[in-house]
């Protein structure tokens, strides 16, 4: 269970250099589910944003929903997914994160 | 019957955390330094909501504010070293400023004004939205301190034709390819005598977490304005087009005030005013009332600036509606108190609804105006609470 949300916050804590150096352990302490694509997920989506916002709008969102944010992140926000990539965290995030009732 | 809505309206854990629904939805309090214990919404980039206890006291304490950020890398940045360009296409003599300019060069000016997130209390809307799943602690009210925008812009000397007040901070996104937080207003607002660029929050220096060391202080309109980290002004002949103006901050055309002509579609408009409403601060929800024993209902109401005419409370369910005392007036764009007491000499329920109504001729509603990023959540609040 620590591999990914841990190797994300890492990663995304070297990226930042300095400026936010905060509550890095607690950071480092949200872990995402055990499921299949959750390192490509933790690693791409930890790069701007704690892995919180992931939990965190579970219940607002389905699969449809989180296709809607990963096109955003890659359209909007640039963030440097592949294709396959993004469908990989897809099917994590539609599987493992979707609570929209 | 305690319901989702109830807990993030006031409850504190306590006896009810066993009756509360999945973990997901309980805050967790952490500490930015230089904050007290906040509401953790997100670590990176920090998005902090104050806790109910702490938006009691009149003004808002500085490490109890609301932190909200959209990008990640936050520099620090030294005041003595720090500019604000002031340009554009439609500006006559640009310049640069310090903070000694702003303190020397221009009539400084105090304002007391209420902070509110356009997402404030996005965790309440049914069915649920995404976003950064606010309470109804995303907001704060502030005595600010500083220079009119207005005055600024005016020594760059105005020129016939311009449109919009573009502005950015000094944030940043963590990778180049995502937008950097650029915004505007249009030059009616911009022009405005409450438009600020302020310094000081309560009579301190503006925290690092809310935009040292200057910022904008736009009074009515929600935060998304209210610039952090000020570093450049544009008086521009042209709209602002960029994600943060043209996708984000959006609102279906027609459902609410709009005030923001140049960046209207058919379609959305952008967010700008607040809207009527208002905060339950005590008691709090699932609170037993001990029986005889004096209570009050306490809370605050607060509008666009018109000013709150009234505050009306109904402890049987909405049947039948009292005014509440209203305390001191801050200012027209700050919160307003205000109180009724609650009789306690019966056992039973208090279905308690609180509903305010502005001078700008408009109150709380009883049914939300869904809009698919959750802003403008106003309507009237319910609590239950027991005596016994």
């Amino acid at each position: 269970m620590r591999g990914a949300g841990r190797l994300g916050a890492v990663l995304a804590l070297a990226l930042l250099g300095t400026p936010l150096a905060v509550a890095a352990d607690s950071e480092a302490l949200i872990q995402l589910k055990d499921a299949p694509g959750r390192e490509v997920t933790a690693a791409h989506c930890a790069q701007c944003h704690s892995l919180e916002y992931i939990p965190a709008n579970a219940p607002a969102l389905d699969r449809a929903g989180w296709q809607k944010t990963v096109q955003k992140m890659r359209e909007r926000f640039g963030a440097p997914i592949s294709d396959e990539e993004a469908r990989a965290i897809l099917d994590y995030l539609g599987t493992s994160y979707s609570g929209k009732s | 019957m305690l319901r989702r809505r109830d807990l993030l309206l006031g409850a504190t854990a306590t006896a009810l955390a066993a009756q509360l629904p999945a973990a997901a939805d309980e805050p967790a309090l952490s500490r930015l330094p230089g904050k007290r214990a906040l509401i953790r919404r997100a670590f990176r980039p920090p998005n902090y909501e104050t806790p109910l206890a702490d938006l009691v006291p009149a003004f808002t304490p500085n490490d109890a504010f609301f932190v909200r950020y959209h990008l990640a890398l936050i520099p620090e940045i030294d005041p003595r070293t720090w500019r604000l360009s002031v340009g554009g296409a439609s500006a006559a003599h640009p310049l640069v400023l310090s903070l000694a300019d702003l303190h020397e060069k221009f009539e400084s000016v105090t304002l007391a004004a209420l902070n509110q997130c356009s997402g404030n209390r996005r965790a309440l809307f049914e069915p649920r939205v995404p976003g950064v799943q606010w309470g109804v602690g995303a907001m704060g009210n502030a005595l600010w301190r500083g220079v009119r925008l207005r005055h600024v812009l005016e020594r760059a000397g105005i020129i016939a034709g311009a449109l919009e007040v573009w502005f950015k901070g000094a944030d940043r996104p963590v990778l180049e390819a995502t937008p950097q937080f650029q915004k505007s207003l249009p030059m009616d607002r911009a022009l405005d005598d409450s438009t600020l660029i302020a310094f000081e929050m309560n009579g301190a220096p503006l925290p690092r977490w809310n935009g040292a060391p200057a910022r904008l202080i736009v009074p009515g309109w929600t935060g998304t304005y209210w610039m952090k980290h000020l570093t450049e002004l544009r008086i521009e002949p042209q709209p602002l087009t960029n994600f943060w103006m043209k996708s984000a901050y959006r609102l279906p055309a027609g459902a609410f005030p709009a005030h923001f002509a140049s960046q209207d579609t058919a379609e959305t408009v952008p967010i700008t005013e607040i809207l009527v409403n208002s905060l339950i601060t005590a008691p709090a929800a699932g609170r037993l009332l001990h029986r005889g024993e004096p209570a009050a209902l306490r809370g605050k109401a607060w509008d666009n600036g018109a000013g709150i005419a009234r505050v009306e409370v109904s402890v049987d369910g909405r049947r039948s509606w009292r005014e509440a005392a209203l305390g001191r007036d801050l200012g027209r764009y700050a919160w307003r108190e205000f109180s009724l007491p609650l009789d306690t000499s019966h056992a039973g329920q208090l279905g308690i609804a609180v509903r305010a109504v502005s001078r700008n001729g408009t109150q709380q509603p009883d049914r939300l105006t869904f809009n698919a990023s959750g802003y403008h959540d106003n309507i009237v609040q319910t609590l239950n609470v027991v005596v016994a």
